[in-house]
C-alpha cells in the first residue's frame, strides 16, 4: 500500500470517527474533544495535500485558540454533565435539523457524483501549486495584492467584534449597583455583616469559656510534664 | 500524484521532505528512522540528565548534598525515582472521567516530544554546507523533519499541550485540580501571544519559517539575539518561562494554595508523565530559544569538513548554548519568589505583548525603510515617536481604568 493511502485512510478514519463523537456523545467536553480529533485529522488531510500553511493555521487557530475557548466556556458555566435531549429547547428544532442534515448530505453526494469523473487524486484540483516556492510566500503575495482589500476589511471586522464583546461584558457606570443592596449603601450592608460576624465571634468566645476548665487542666498537665 | 508532490522538494534533497510523500525509498526511511530513534533517545537521556543537574544544583545553592546515594553523583536518581512511580498503585477518583483522565498525560507528553523535530542538533553552517549532511548516501539535516511550516510547528504543539494540562485538571474531578488547570490554561494562552509576536521579529530578519534556514541565516555569529536588537530575546523568554509553567510562574502548582495544581490527583506513571512531560518541555524550550536567536549549532568550524567538522563541533556549539539555558532556568528556579496571578496577568497583557508589538513594528519600519532607501536615522525617529505615542495613550488608557475602577470599589477594601 502507498504511504498517501495509508494516511488517507488512518486520518480519514479519525475524522470521521471525530465528527460523530461531537454528534453522539452526551458530555459536551466530550463533544468539544471529538471536535480536536476532526480538526486534527483535516490538518493532515491539508497536509496531504500540499497546504503545509493550512494545516498549521488549523491547528494553531481551530484546536490551539477557539475549542481551547469552548472548553473555557463549557468548564466555567459548569454545564459539563450529561445533557437531557429528551425535549427540544426550540419548538420543531429536531425535525428542522433532520431536514437540514439529509440537504446537506444529499447536495454533497450529488456534486461528489456529478463531477466524479473529474476526480484525479491530484494534489490539488484548482489552484497548480508552484514548486518553486512554499506556502506562505504565496498566500502571502496573494493576500497582499489581490485580496489586500478583503484582508484588511475582515481584520477590521475582528478589531470591531472585540471591541464589542469588550463594551457588552462591562456594564456602563458603577462596576456595583447600590440599589441591588436593599439595606442602604454598600457601607452600611459592610458594616452590618460586621456586625453579624462580631456577634458570631462573641458567641464564640462565650462557648469556649464554658469549655475553659478542661482546657486548663490540660495546659497544667503539659506544663508538668515539662 | 507522485510528479506533482515530488516537486515541491527542493531537488537534491529528498530525505528533507519530513511527510515522505512521493516514492519513499529504503534508505530514505532509513534514515528517518535513524533521525527518529537519535532524537528520542536523546531526549529522554537529556532529561534524566537535566532532573538530576536541577536538584543537584539547587541542592548546592540551600547547603545541603541533593540526590547522591543512587550511581555516582547521584546520576541514577531519576531512573531510580521513575521505577518507583511505575511500581506505585495507580489511583483514580471516583468522580473522575475515566477516559479523560487517563488521556490528559498523552496529551502533555507527546507534544513535547514533537517540538524537539525541528531542531537542528548539528550540521556545519559554514563553508556553504547549510547544514547538509550525507547518511548512508541521502542528503538530509541533522534535524528530524524540516517542514515548510517549520517553527509553526512549535506553535502548534505548544497550543495543543494546553489541553493536557486542562483536561487533566477538569478530568480529576476536584477542586483544586480544576483551578490549576484554569490557571494554567489562561496563564499559557495569554503568554503565547506574546510569543508568538517576539517570534515574528525573528521571522522578520530570517525571512523563513524553516528552523533550518533561521539557523543558516545566522551563520557567523549574524546571531539572531543582536540582529533583533535584544528586546525580542528577552520577552520571549520571559513567556517561554511563563509557557513552560516553571517559576517563577508556575502558579499552576503553587503548593501552597493548590496542593499540587493540575496533577493532584495523579499517581503512579500517569504522575510520571507529567513530570517528564515538564522537562521535556524545558529542555526543548531551550533548544529552541537557542535555534532561534543563538545560531543553533552553527559556529566555527575551523575549515574541518570531515566527521568532525559536520557532526562533533556543530553538536558541540549546540549543547553548550543549550546549557548555558538549561542553567538559565535552573537558576530562575533556585533564585526567584513566585508571581502573584494577577501581577502574571498584568505582566503579560499590559507589557509583554504591547512591547514586542511595538519592537516588531519598529523592526518593521527599518526594514522597509530600508528597502526603500529611505533616510534610516529619520525612519528610525519617526517610528520611535509613533511608538512612544502609542505607549502614552495605552498607559493612560490603563491609568484612567485603574483610577475608574477605585473610585467605584468598595469601602473598607484598601486603596
Amino acid at each position: 500500500m502507498r504511504v498517501e493511502m495509508f494516511t488517507f485512510l488512518l486520518t480519514a478514519a479519525i475524522c470521521l470517527a471525530g465528527s460523530a463523537g461531537v454528534v453522539l456523545l452526551r458530555n459536551p467536553v466530550h463533544n468539544a474533544l471529538s471536535l480536536v480529533a476532526t480538526l486534527f485529522g483535516v490538518a493532515v488531510l491539508f497536509i496531504q495535500q500540499g497546504a503545509y500553511f493550512l494545516a498549521a493555521i488549523q491547528v494553531i487557530v481551530y484546536a490551539g485558540a477557539i475549542v481551547i475557548l469552548f472548553l473555557f466556556v463549557i468548564m466555567l458555566l459548569g454545564v459539563d454533565k450529561a445533557e437531557g435531549i429528551d425535549r427540544d429547547p426550540i419548538l420543531g428544532q429536531r425535525t428542522a435539523a433532520i431536514a437540514a442534515g439529509v440537504a446537506i448530505l444529499g447536495l454533497s453526494l450529488t456534486a461528489l457524483l456529478s463531477v466524479g469523473s473529474r476526480v484525479t487524486g491530484q494534489a490539488s484540483t484548482l489552484a497548480a501549486i508552484d514548486g518553486s516556492e512554499p506556502n506562505i510566500n504565496a498566500l502571502a503575495k496573494v493576500l497582499f495584492t489581490d485580496y489586500v482589500f478583503a484582508f484588511e476589511i475582515t481584520s477590521v471586522l475582528l478589531t470591531v467584534a472585540v471591541v464589542g464583546a469588550v463594551v457588552l461584558s462591562r456594564k456602563a457606570g458603577s462596576a456595583i449597583d447600590v440599589a441591588e443592596f436593599p439595606e442602604g449603601t454598600t457601607a452600611d450592608l459592610l458594616q452590618a455583616k460586621h456586625d453579624a460576624a462580631a456577634v458570631e465571634q462573641e458567641v464564640l468566645e462565650e462557648v469556649a469559656t464554658e469549655d475553659e476548665t478542661p482546657e486548663g487542666e490540660a495546659e497544667t498537665t503539659e506544663e508538668a510534664l515539662r | 500524484m507522485t510528479s506533482t508532490l515530488q516537486s515541491h522538494v527542493i531537488a537534491g534533497m529528498l530525505a528533507n521532505d519530513p511527510l515522505l510523500s512521493g516514492e519513499v525509498g529504503l534508505t530514505t526511511l532509513l534514515v528517518v528512522l535513524i533521525k527518529v530513534v537519535v532524537a528520542f533517545v536523546g531526549l529522554l537521556l537529556s532529561v534524566i540528565l537535566m532532573v538530576w543537574f536541577e536538584r543537584k544544583v539547587i541542592a548546592d545553592m540551600q547547603n545541603r548534598f541533593g540526590p547522591n546515594r543512587a550511581g555516582p553523583f547521584g546520576l541514577f536518581q531519576t531512573i531510580a525515582d521513575g521505577m518507583k512511580l511505575i511500581f506505585k498503585e495507580d489511583l483514580m477518583p471516583e468522580r473522575a472521567d475515566p477516559f479523560v483522565f487517563k488521556l490528559a498525560p498523552f496529551l502533555s507528553l507527546i507534544p513535547a516530544f514533537l517540538t524537539f523535530a525541528i531542531v537542528p542538533i548539528a550540521g556545519s553552517f559554514n563553508d556553504g554546507l547549510d547544514g547538509v549532511v550525507t547518511i548512508l548516501g541521502q542528503q538530509t539535516f541533522m534535524q528530524v523533519a524540516d517542514p515548510q511550516i517549520g517553527i509553526l510547528l512549535f506553535l502548534a504543539m505548544s497550543s495543543l499541550a494546553v489541553y493536557g494540562i486542562m483536561l487533566a485538571g477538569w478530568a480529576s474531578g476536584s477542586k483544586y485540580p480544576l483551578l490549576g488547570s484554569v490557571r494554567a490554561t489562561a496563564q499559557m494562552v495569554s503568554y503565547e501571544a506574546a510569543l508568538g509576536l517576539a517570534l515574528a521579529s525573528v521571522l522578520l530578519i530570517a525571512g523563513s519559517l524553516s528552523t533550518n534556514a533561521i539557523v543558516n541565516g545566522q551563520a557567523g555569529f549574524r546571531w539572531n539575539v543582536w540582529m533583533t536588537g535584544l528586546v525580542p530575546f528577552v520577552i520571549f523568554t520571559i513567556a517561554a518561562t511563563a509557557e513552560l509553567n516553571r517559576p517563577p510562574f508556575d502558579l499552576v502548582e503553587a503548593e501552597q494554595e493548590l496542593v499540587g495544581g493540575f496533577h493532584t490527583e495523579y499517581s503512579s506513571f500517569r504522575f510520571a508523565m507529567f513530570f517528564l512531560a515538564e522537562f521535556l518541555n524545558t529542555v526543548t524550550m531551550s533548544a529552541i530559544i537557542v535555534t532561534l536567536f543563538f545560531g543553533g549549532p552553527s559556529g566555527p568550524t575551523f575549515g574541518l569538513t570531515n566527521w568532525v567538522g559536520v557532526y562533533i563541533l556543530p553538536f558541540f556549539w549546540f549543547f553548550l548554548k543549550l546549557l548555558v539555558f538549561l542553567c538559565m532556568f535552573v537558576l530562575f528556579r533556585a533564585t526567584l519568589p513566585r508571581f502573584r496571578y494577577d501581577q502574571v496577568m498584568d505582566l503579560g497583557w499590559k507589557l509583554l505583548i504591547p512591547a514586542s508589538l511595538g519592537w516588531f513594528l519598529l523592526l518593521v519600519a527599518v526594514r522597509v525603510g530600508s528597502d526603500q532607501g529611505w533616510n534610516l536615522v529619520a525612519t528610525g525617529l519617526a517610528a520611535v515617536a509613533g511608538l512612544l505615542a502609542g505607549a502614552f495613550l495605552l498607559i493612560l488608557s490603563i491609568r484612567a481604568s485603574a483610577a475608574k475602577r477605585a473610585a467605584v470599589s468598595l469601602p473598607g477594601e484598601g486603596t
